[in-house]
C-alpha cells in the first residue's frame, strides 16, 4: 500500500464498508453460534437490546455481538447515541438478589455483589477483563452486569494484560475508577510493567497530579491442579512494589466489604482472591458495610502462640486448630488481610500476648510474604518473642500437576500442628 | 481538551500547549518549583492542567494508557477530544505498541497514534529494528487507517495531523501517523552516536533536510523572514533560555520531606518511620549532605 492511497484515506470508507458487509454476511453464521452459546451461558433471550436503537434488527444483534462492521453501517450519529446508550442501559435486568444480606451466598456472588453495588453507587466505576462481558467472567463474578450496566462499563478486552492493565491505568488518570480483572493472578505477570512502573508509580512522579484509583484483582493462589503457570503466588512479586497496596480476601464477607472499600480508595490495590475460596458460602454485610482495607481480622483469640496467615491458609490453619485444641493448645489466630502495608498494631497486641510467632502462607519459602513479615517482625518485637519466628511456607518448586506433588508443595494442618507443638512445647 | 501522552521527543508540543520554557527549565533541573516535585527525569514532565500527561521512562506504555483515556472520554457522549500519543520506530516494537492498537481499533477510541520514525533507536537503524514498509504498514492489520508525511515538512505534518484529528473525531476510530524524519543529534546526553553511524549521513541531512532551515526558506520567500529577524531572534531566544536555565539552577530543591509524600493519597505509617528515621540522621550528620540546596517544608 503506498503513501499516496493512504493519504486518501477518508475517501477509502465508502468501498471498504461495502467488503465488509460481504464478510459481515460470511460471518453471520458464527456470530449466531457464538450468541447461542452466550445466550444459553447467560440465560439471556438475546434481542432484548441495551443500545438505543431498539429494533432487533441484524444490525442490532451484530453489533451486540461485538462486530464491528455493523458499527460501520450504522451513520455515525446514530453510533455516537448507541455508545452513550450502551454506557447506561435503560432496562436494568439484573440477576436475583437475595433481599436478606443474612442469606448465605458463595464468595464470587459476594464479589458480584460489590461490583453490582459499587457500579451504581458511583457511575466512573467500570469492570474490564478478558470474558467479563457475555461470558460473566471465569469466576462467575460478573455474571450478567453487563446487561445492567452495558457493555462499555463491562468491558471485554482482547488478550493482553499489559494492554489492557495501561488502558485501566490511563482511564484512572482519566477519571474512571477501573477494576481489573485478571483471569488469574499468574497472567498479570505479563502486565508487571504496567502496575509497577506506572500503576504504582505515576502518582508520584506527576508530583500528586494524576491519581491511579485502580483494582486489580483476580484469583491467585495454589488451586486443585491447575500446573505450574496457573498457581502463581503474586503477591509475593509486588510487595516491594511502592505505591501499591495489597490486600487478600478469605471469606465472602471480607471479601465484599473489602472489594467495596478497594473501589472507593484512591490508591491503587492489588486484591487477591484465591482460585479455591470462590464457593465459600456465607453470610455477608449489606451495601454499606466496608472493611478497612490496612487492619488483619482477628479469627481465633488465644494465649500460647500467634498465627498470621493469609488467604485460603487461614483454613488450613483452622483446621490445624481443631486438632490443637484437642491437644490443648489456645493458639491465636489472626488473618493479616492486609499484605501490604502489615498491620502492625495487630501483630504487635498479639505478639506481646503470645511471645510466639508462626506465620503460616502460600508464598514460596524464598522471598514470600512471609520473609518480609518475619524480618519485621524480629526487627520490631524481638524483646517480646521467646522463639524466633517460625515460617510455615511452600516449597521453592514450580507447583507440579501430581494430585500427591502439589499437596507436597504447599503448607498442610499436620505441619501446622508440628509447628506449634515445637514452637510452644 | 485533547489528551497527550508523549515518549520524550515531544518539547515542542508542550511548549505549543502553553507549558512555558521556564517551567521547563525547572522540571530539568529537578527544583522546587516542579510540577513534579523532582521527581522524575529531565524531559519527563506533565501537566494534569494542560492535560499533557506526565511523561514516564519505559517506553510504549503510554500508548494503552491512551487508549484508556480516550475509552474514558467516549463515555462522556459529545466529548470531541481526542488523545494523541507519540513514540518512535523503535518504541513501535514493544508489545505495549500492538495491544494499544489492538485495542483502540477493536473499542473504536479517538486516539492519533504518532510515530516519529527518526531512523534510529539509540544505536539500532531501522533495518534492524523491523522489516516491514515502516510503521505504517503495521494499521492495516489492525484494521486501522493511517498516514505517512515528511516529517521535516512542518506544513505538512500540520495538515496531515489535522485531517487525522478529523477523521478520528468524525468516525470514533483511531489513526495512526508515521512522520518520517532523521535524528539529527545524539539519542540523550549518554550517547555519541558518532560510534555508529557515520558522519556524512548526519551532515547529509543537516544540510539537505533540515526542517528548520525548510521552513526558513519558505518563509523568506514569502517576505516574512529575513537574516536580520534571524539573527534578533536567536539572540532573544538564546537569552531567554539562559534566563530560565539560570533562574531554574538557582530555585532550591523540592524539600527532603517531599520523598516519602505522594507514594499513597495519605503517608502510611511505615513511610512515616521512614521519614523520621531520614530526618533524625540528617540531623545528626548535616556536613555529609548538602541540606542548604533543599527548600524548607
Amino acid at each position: 500500500m503506498d503513501s499516496a492511497a493512504l493519504l486518501s484515506a477518508p475517501s477509502r470508507p465508502r468501498s471498504s464498508r461495502r467488503n465488509l458487509v460481504f464478510a459481515g454476511a460470511a460471518a453471520c453464521a458464527c456470530a449466531l453460534a457464538l450468541f447461542a452459546v452466550f445466550s444459553g451461558a447467560t440465560g439471556s433471550t438475546g434481542l432484548n437490546s441495551s443500545l438505543v436503537a431498539t429494533r432487533p434488527t441484524l444490525r442490532t444483534f451484530l453489533a451486540k455481538t461485538g462486530y464491528s462492521a455493523a458499527q460501520a453501517m450504522v451513520p455515525v450519529q446514530q453510533q455516537r447515541r448507541n455508545v452513550a446508550g450502551s454506557a447506561v442501559a435503560p432496562e436494568l435486568k439484573t440477576a436475583p438478589v437475595a433481599k436478606d444480606f443474612k442469606e448465605p451466598r458463595f464468595m464470587w456472588q459476594a464479589l458480584r455483589e460489590a461490583v453490582d453495588e459499587e457500579m451504581e453507587r458511583d457511575p466512573n466505576v467500570m469492570i474490564m477483563g478478558e470474558d467479563v462481558g457475555h461470558y460473566g467472567g471465569s469466576y462467575k463474578v460478573t455474571t450478567d452486569l453487563y446487561k445492567k450496566f452495558g457493555e462499555m462499563r463491562v468491558l471485554d478486552t482482547p488478550i493482553c494484560e499489559n494492554g489492557f492493565t495501561g488502558m485501566a491505568i490511563g482511564a484512572a488518570m482519566t477519571g474512571l475508577r477501573p477494576i481489573v480483572e485478571g483471569m488469574n493472578m499468574g497472567f498479570l505477570l505479563l502486565a508487571f510493567n504496567q502496575i509497577s512502573n506506572n500503576c504504582g508509580m505515576l502518582h508520584y512522579t506527576s508530583g500528586g497530579q494524576y491519581k491511579v484509583p485502580i483494582v486489580i484483582r483476580g484469583p491467585g493462589g495454589v488451586g486443585r491442579q491447575l500446573g505450574a503457570e496457573h498457581s502463581q503466588r503474586l503477591e509475593s512479586y509486588f510487595q516491594a512494589i511502592p505505591g501499591v497496596q495489597l490486600v487478600a480476601v478469605s471469606t465472602p464477607r471480607n471479601a465484599k466489604a473489602l472489594l467495596k472499600a478497594a473501589i472507593r480508595s484512591d490508591n491503587p490495590i492489588v486484591f487477591f482472591e484465591h482460585v479455591l475460596l470462590y464457593n465459600l458460602k456465607d453470610e455477608v454485610g449489606g451495601p454499606d458495610e466496608v472493611q478497612s482495607l490496612e487492619h488483619a481480622e482477628m479469627v481465633r483469640e488465644g494465649t500460647d502462640v500467634t498465627i498470621l496467615t493469609y488467604g485460603r491458609m487461614r483454613y488450613t490453619v483452622m483446621e490445624a486448630v481443631k486438632t490443637l485444641e484437642a491437644k490443648g493448645y489456645n493458639p491465636e489466630v489472626i488473618d493479616l488481610i492486609s499484605l501490604k502495608p502489615f498491620d502492625l498494631h495487630a501483630i504487635k497486641k498479639s505478639v506481646e500476648k503470645t511471645h510466639k510467632c508462626i506465620i503460616v502462607e502460600e508464598c514460596m519459602m524464598t522471598g514470600g510474604i512471609g520473609a518480609s513479615l518475619s524480618s519485621e517482625i524480629h526487627e520490631r518485637f524481638f524483646d517480646s518473642l521467646d522463639h524466633n519466628v517460625v515460617r510455615l511456607s511452600s516449597q521453592d518448586v514450580p507447583t507440579a500437576f501430581a494430585l500427591e506433588l502439589e499437596a507436597a508443595t504447599i503448607v498442610q494442618p499436620e505441619q501446622v500442628v508440628a509447628a506449634v507443638e515445637k514452637v510452644v512445647g | 481538551q485533547d489528551h497527550v501522552f508523549a515518549q520524550y521527543r515531544e518539547l515542542g508540543v508542550f511548549l505549543w500547549r502553553g507549558f512555558s520554557m521556564q517551567q521547563v527549565a525547572h522540571q530539568c533541573f529537578s527544583n522546587v518549583h516542579d510540577l513534579g516535585k523532582g521527581r522524575q527525569m529531565p524531559m519527563h514532565f506533565g501537566s494534569r492542567a494542560l492535560n499533557l500527561h506526565t511523561i514516564s521512562s519505559p517506553l510504549t506504555t503510554q500508548l494503552p494508557q491512551a487508549v484508556g483515556t480516550a475509552y474514558a472520554l467516549k463515555q462522556r457522549a459529545g466529548e470531541d477530544a481526542v488523545v494523541a500519543c507519540y513514540f518512535g520506530d523503535g518504541a513501535a516494537s514493544e508489545g505495549d505498541f500492538h495491544a494499544a492498537l489492538n485495542f483502540a481499533a477493536t473499542l473504536e477510541c479517538p486516539v492519533l497514534f504518532f510515530c516519529r520514525n527518526n531512523g534510529w533507536a539509540i544505536s539500532t537503524p531501522v533495518h534492524e529494528q523491523f522489516r516491514g514498509d515502516g510503521i505504517l504498514s503495521r494499521a492495516k492489520g489492525y484494521g486501522m487507517y493511517g498516514y505517512r508525511v515528511d516529517g521535516n515538512d512542518m506544513l505538512a505534518v500540520y495538515e496531515a495531523t489535522k485531517e487525522a484529528r478529523e477523521y478520528a473525531v468524525q468516525h470514533n476510530k483511531p489513526v495512526l501517523l508515521e512522520a518520517m524524519s532523521y535524528r539529527r543529534g545524539h539519542h540523550s546526553s549518554s550517547d555519541d552516536s558518532s560510534t555508529y553511524r557515520p558522519n556524512d549521513e548526519l551532515e547529509w541531512w543537516q544540510n539537505n533536510n533540515n526542517p528548520i532551515d525548510r521552513m526558513r526558506l519558505h518563509l523568506e520567500a514569502r517576505g516574512a523572514w529575513d537574516s536580520d529577524k534571524e539573527a534578533a531572534m536567536r539572540q532573544a531566544m538564546k537569552k531567554q533560555v539562559v534566563a530560565c536555565l539560570n533562574e531554574a539552577e538557582r530555585a532550591p530543591k523540592p524539600p527532603i520531606g517531599d520523598l516519602f509524600t505522594d507514594v499513597y493519597q495519605e503517608m502510611p505509617p511505615r513511610l512515616k518511620e521512614q521519614k523520621a528515621a531520614l530526618e533524625e540522621h540528617l540531623a545528626k550528620y548535616p556536613e555529609a549532605y548538602n541540606l542548604g540546596k533543599y527548600a524548607q517544608e
